[in-house]
């Protein structure tokens, strides 16, 4: 079995008294890309907050297994009174003092993630699609264990997620990582993931794990694609 | 840019020349409006005897001391307010109740604690600054995304970090705002201040002029403090074209 990075045993999220998670087991591998689907307002995105250590569980435990996370988020996640090249730059680990050095890894993360023409622009002259490949950059610059990635590109149009979630296998595969990545999209989650973990509504458990076939980035015709797109359907009650 | 010269500059004259023919025709009572030229002669004479650059000078400093003593210790409880629920409960009624009361309210006391001189009018000044800045601070840090401090978090950003390089940064555009107003307020104090509590600057050249019934001085110094109001409004305006601020403008 793969090494694992993250787990969760029996873990508990209530704010107040609403029961948001309830009781998760689930253990995320190195390297691989897990996605979360579920109903709206399940609770996807706590489930990253505690995972990322910006929430406790209230019941369980998180194990990390030393790993150190980031997450990316919808929109506006990037600071807006810095550049785009400010904003890789700030992802970078602090620990690298010698001024060349973190230019030379900031101009390598500009490159991987085609922004070097817009280093000098701030978020806000940039488009949707370009703003999240800042945020890609930015978190993997930080040579980070596990990336969390909560609805990254549900603000974009059709054509520019679908660009990007190629974009986002492609930086992968040169940099790999572990990524957890939480959609309400089933086709995004089929074609990107390794393994789709399906939640129910709020509280929210863990309904369905369900293995993808191998390969990222899949086509809506590739085997297993379209059952494993009805089987989560079915999970969902939308059949 | 010419015409935003030119527009106001043509207005200038346009305002100018309505007010030497009104004079020219008699249309104000002797004696309470003087001449463009009693104004410009007035001018003249205060700069050549060193009064009118000395009186200037008085002004900017009281303002310039009030002024940042009012930020600097605004700001932070602004801070403060902003991170603590109860500092906020606790406080708030009590910021809006001093920001209701005019600056001008409290000379009577200025005087009694602080004597005539420089000090009563920094006080006022630091009042007509300190309330505002600490509402505007409050305000803008409160409405800093949440999202800002968990990027921060996980790049691993000490509190003191996260302080210089998210929350204030986060805050200058609103703050830059709020400091703008807050100095075209602290403007008109001091030269309300200078009235009273002092013997020099550009309010006591007015309150001069008006107990010696020289209105051509009483002109040149509201003139002065207009002239002076413009551009201090000007350098926050400028502050704002900052490229590290201009977000907050552009979008």
């Amino acid at each position: 079995m793969s090494q694992p990075v993250l787990e969760l045993s029996g873990v508990g999220f209530e704010y107040g008294k609403v029961s948001v998670i309830d009781g998760f087991d689930l253990t995320v591998s190195r390297g691989e890309l897990l996605m979360c689907v579920g109903p709206s307002g399940c609770g996807k995105s706590t489930l990253l907050a505690l995972l990322g250590g910006h929430l406790a569980p209230t019941r369980g435990k998180i194990d990390r297994h030393g790993s150190s996370t980031r997450t990316i988020y919808q929109d506006g996640g990037l600071f807006p009174w810095l550049t785009v090249r400010e904003n890789v730059a700030s992802g970078l680990d602090r620990k690298i003092l010698d001024e060349q050095v973190r230019d030379r890894k900031v101009a390598d993360w500009l490159e991987l993630t085609q922004l070097t023409e817009f280093a000098q622009h701030y978020p806000h002259q940039l488009s949707g699609g370009m703003r999240q490949r800042v945020e890609l950059g930015r978190a993997l610059a930080g040579e980070t264990d596990v990336l969390l990635l909560d609805e990254p590109f549900s603000a974009l149009d059709y054509q520019t997620r679908r660009k990007m979630r190629r974009e986002l296998v492609s930086t992968l595969a040169a940099r790999p990582r572990t990524v957890v990545f939480v959609t309400h999209d089933i086709e995004e989650a089929v074609q990107l993931g390794d393994r789709v973990v399906v939640l129910t509504a709020r509280p929210s458990k863990i309904r369905r794990s369900l293995d993808l076939p191998p390969g990222r980035a899949r086509l809506p015709a590739d085997p297993g694609v379209a059952e494993a797109e009805q089987a989560i359907l079915e999970e969902l009650g939308l059949t | 840019m010419l015409r935003r010269l030119l527009l106001p500059a043509f207005t200038g004259v346009l305002l100018l020349a309505a007010w030497w023919i009104a004079f020219a025709a008699g249309a104000f009572p002797v004696g309470t409006v003087p001449s463009p030229e009693a104004v410009a002669w007035a001018f003249r004479s205060e700069i050549e005897a060193g009064r009118l650059p000395d009186d200037i000078i008085a002004s900017l400093y009281r303002i310039g001391f009030g002024y940042v003593l009012g930020v600097i210790t605004a700001v932070p409880l602004g801070l403060v307010m902003a991170r603590s629920v109860m500092t906020r409960e606790a406080l708030m009624p009590w910021i809006n109740f001093f920001r209701s009361l005019s600056p001008i309210a409290w000379i009577p006391f200025a005087i009694l604690w602080f004597g005539i001189g420089d000090p009563p009018a920094i006080f006022l000044i630091w009042l007509a600054t300190f309330f505002q800045v600490v509402l505007a601070t409050a305000a803008a840090a409160a409405g800093v995304p949440k999202v800002y401090y968990r990027v921060a978090e996980d790049l691993g950003l000490s509190s003191s970090a996260i302080l210089f390089r998210v929350t204030l940064p986060a805050i200058m555009p609103q703050l830059l705002t709020a400091l703008r107003v807050a100095i075209g307020v602290a403007w008109m104090v001091v030269v309300a201040a200078e009235m009273i509590a002092v013997r020099s600057g550009l309010g006591w050249l007015i309150w001069d002029g008006r107990n010696g019934l020289r209105m051509d001085l009483v002109v040149c110094g509201m003139i002065t403090v207009g002239t002076i109001g413009i551009l201090l409004d000007l350098v926050f305006a400028r502050l704002a074209r900052i490229r590290s601020v201009r977000w907050g403008f552009d979008r």
